[in-house]
């Protein structure tokens, strides 16, 4: 034989996945959500979403190609990614200025400065966000009104969120139940006709696209699950020994960015811890982090903040939080007969 | 709920195209290289020299130690050489040249294809028996057979596990033996019994093997503590490790032989050899070779001798085809790619595989993006990606500590990773220094 034989190490053969199936895989798990901020905010939603997805990758390749001089790998979906998350994060009325700051901060200072896709201690996008909306706090802190607002931009008729109506009403001195009755129903917060950021609003279009993540093994249980779940946990706690005073787990689950957070910002590969177990203390830790700021702290709204105080964590998780190592603890049961 | 083993473990695509190829015997060659050592432990010392004629079956070399193997002549003919050639590992390693003259073989050996299920001889005769028929793990490990049948005083077996998992894709040569071997396995199945003093033997085989959980299964019924274990299909499940919890749901803990938790393994080509050796004075000088690939004509099962040239088994299973890239010793996910189609069948060669050039190289690796799937399909319960990294940055001490030598190479990590990043590579070579870190300690 003339040809020359590939001599390689084992193993000969491979699963087929890739980094951008995976990223590719969040974006489709996505577009139920972008469809429901379509039908929402209209007009609004797809000016923030196109700008935010645009600035994004433009900001990878040009810090790729002229600050790093590298072959630009905008094609494998990651910054297309942060960009959508960007713009779910951010109400849909704001200048397009500011979603092209929001941008340049999460690719350039969130993502690129750390060495890019892999290497970045924050999830990207919520630096943007949070960036943003500790400098341009009134911006983006005014939320058009769902379905009214549908051919508006800019000057989108505004109104609270839940969140901040329960916030102000509590403190106010009324009781939850009395609250409850000013602001949309379960139902109505579940299907997401509530005010909000483009991408939060939809409960029922982000657990949708959670669990197409889950089915295609994208994501496993443990974040989301652990998220929601403290979450529940210590609200109904509160809630159930001071009913009037504390709002309800179920509202607290289905407003603000929980739902997006659980399934697709704390979920972010890079920014989580890579054990099952690190994963469960992770889910914890935000879904604590996020009650106390939203009960105790001044922002009406936590989940962001919580994401990322513990993503500041992951590295200390990673090195205590091991996974169980084959043969750790020898099971004492005796062979079992069939 | 089918039995399983608890940590990680991957489904690669099962691909056994030549599932339902009956075994052929494969016609002589023309010439062997037996290599001396074909085994973990020891190399043979060799006993004869240029110009001796050979039987087959006759001692060519001898056991060096404990944990070493006589090597017998496949064949019968004339020394041609002794040498060193490069084999299927990628060394240079000492061999005996045969050229074959005719097919005679020792007189002791029992040719006949008669079941002989009486057990004459004690369970000491067995071990010595199966020492000096040179016996070895034939699943790939090539463990020599008969240190294993002798348990360190103070361990008790209590139970042997028979490996017919075959959890490699492609290769059949296990299953094809379990078909159309099954009484002999059972008599071989006996024996190993006898010599380990134990009275319940469980043959483990995945789901994906129907036809041979049945059959072994009618004849196991008709003996006494022999069961058939059907598994779930999940890779590695043949690593012995694995297999051991699969079945019993015990764990052998870290740096720990199986015996710690009262279990033995013998994969069923091994047992199929013991019963040969024990029944009919055998020596391991033959064995069933799987030659598949996805563009090989006639994908086979052979019974080929040991020194048999790779290249001859390709050639009976249809010749190479045009487009080949990799010729692999062994199964995709642990089999090593051979260099030159020249190295010897030998006792640990299960299959050999043929990959046309799309399939033949690896992707680019790109950045990790700590999406944590090497660490939950790692069966060792390992964070493969943390020991590449370490291997990296020479941080041998904490590879040590993060249990980087508990690692078997299985390769579920590299197979698994998105971003095709070589964990498994970096992995084998911090395993490497982190060993001579440890053989220097002590």
């Amino acid at each position: 034989m003339n040809q020359k034989l590939v001599v390689s190490p084992s193993p000969h053969v491979h699963s087929g996945d890739s980094v951008s199936k995976n990223m590719y895989g969040v974006i489709i798990a996505l577009i139920p959500a972008l469809l429901a901020s379509l039908w929402y905010f209209g007009i609004g939603a797809l000016i923030v979403t196109l700008t935010a997805i645009a600035a994004c990758v433009l900001f990878e390749w040009v810090i790729q190609k002229y600050l790093m001089k590298a072959t630009p790998s905008i094609s494998d979906g990651s910054a297309a990614l942060t960009g959508l998350l960007l713009a779910f994060n951010l109400p849909t009325n704001i200048p397009i200025g500011l979603i092209i700051i929001g941008a340049a901060v999460a690719i350039g200072i969130g993502k690129m400065s750390f060495g890019g896709l892999g290497n970045n201690p924050f999830n990207p996008a919520l630096v943007g966000r949070v960036f943003l909306l500790i400098s341009f706090p009134v911006q983006m802190t005014s939320w058009p009104v769902p379905v009214a607002s549908r051919f508006q931009y800019l000057d989108a008729t505004t109104g609270a969120t839940p969140l901040s109506v329960m916030k102000e009403g509590l403190s106010s001195g009324a009781s939850f139940s009395e609250i409850m009755s000013e602001i949309p129903s379960y139902l109505n917060l579940f299907m997401g006709n509530m005010g909000g950021s483009a991408g939060e609003v939809a409960g029922i279009a982000l657990v949708l696209g959670g669990l197409y993540l889950l089915v295609r093994k994208i994501i496993t249980w443990h974040i989301p699950v652990s998220v929601l779940g403290s979450i529940a946990v210590f609200t109904a706690i509160l809630h159930f020994s001071n009913p009037d005073d504390y709002a309800g787990p179920l509202f607290h689950i289905l407003t603000g960015g929980v739902l997006l957070g659980a399934f697709f910002m704390a979920t972010d590969y890079v920014s989580s811890p890579m054990s099952r177990k690190g994963m469960l203390l992770y889910g914890v830790g935000i879904g604590v982090i996020t009650v106390l700021i939203r009960v105790y702290g001044s922002y009406p709204e936590g989940v962001s903040f919580a994401i990322l105080i513990m993503n500041a964590f992951v590295p200390l998780i990673d090195r205590y939080m091991k996974p169980k190592r084959f043969g750790e603890k020898i099971k004492a049961a005796k062979v079992q007969k069939q | 709920m089918l039995k399983t083993f608890s940590i990680g473990g991957i489904h690669p695509a099962d691909r056994k195209i030549s599932a339902d190829k009956s075994i052929e015997v494969l016609p002589l060659p023309k010439r062997v290289v037996v290599p001396v050592a074909q085994h973990i432990g020891a190399p043979a010392k060799t006993e004869v020299k240029k110009g001796d004629l050979v039987k087959a079956g006759q001692v060519i070399a001898k056991s060096g130690g404990f944990v070493s193997a006589n090597i017998h002549s496949p064949v019968s003919g004339k020394v041609f050489k002794l040498d060193e050639v490069v084999d299927a590992s990628g060394y240079r390693k000492p061999v005996v040249i045969i050229d074959v003259e005719d097919d005679e073989w020792e007189e002791s050996i029992d040719r006949s294809e008669t079941l002989k299920t009486e057990i004459t001889i004690s369970s000491e005769e067995i071990v010595k028996k199966v020492g000096e028929m040179g016996i070895v793990g034939m699943g790939g490990a090539t463990f020599p057979a008969h240190v294993k049948l002798a348990p360190p005083p103070g361990k008790k077996c209590e139970v042997l596990i028979i490996n017919g998992v075959e959890c490699e894709p492609f290769l059949t040569s296990d299953h094809r033996v379990m078909l159309e071997k099954g009484d002999e396995l059972i008599v071989g199945i006996r024996i190993l019994m006898k010599a380990l003093k134990v009275d319940r033997a469980v043959i483990g085989i995945e789901n994906n093997k129907p036809d041979a959980i049945k059959h072994l299964s009618q004849l196991a019924d008709k003996e006494q503590g022999i069961e058939v274990q059907p598994l779930k299909v999940q890779y590695p499940q043949g690593g012995e490790k694995q297999l051991i919890d699969a079945v019993t749901g015990r764990q052998v803990p870290s740096g720990k032989l199986p015996i710690e938790v009262g279990a033995v393994v013998h994969n069923v080509g091994t047992t199929l050899a013991v019963y040969e050796a024990v029944q009919k004075n055998k020596p391991l000088i033959e064995r069933v070779v799987t030659v598949t690939g996805p563009g090989v004509s006639k994908p086979s099962n052979f019974l080929a001798r040991i020194g048999t040239p790779v290249s001859q088994l390709i050639e009976a299973a249809g010749g190479l085809p045009d487009n080949t890239g990799k010729v692999i010793g062994g199964g995709p996910m642990m089999g090593k790619a051979l260099s030159n189609l020249e190295v010897p069948v030998t006792k640990g060669s299960s299959g050999i595989l043929v990959f046309p050039h799309e399939e033949a190289h690896r992707k680019p690796m790109e950045n990790c993006i700590r999406c944590g799937k090497c660490v939950s399909v790692c069966p060792m319960g390992l964070e493969p990606y943390l020991l590449m990294i370490e291997t990296e940055k020479e941080l041998l001490d904490r590879a040590e500590s993060d249990n980087i030598m508990d690692c078997i190479e299985c390769g579920s990590c590299s197979f698994t990773c998105p971003a095709t990043r070589p964990l498994l590579d970096y992995i084998r070579l911090g395993k490497g220094k982190v060993g001579q870190i440890i053989r220097n300690r002590n």
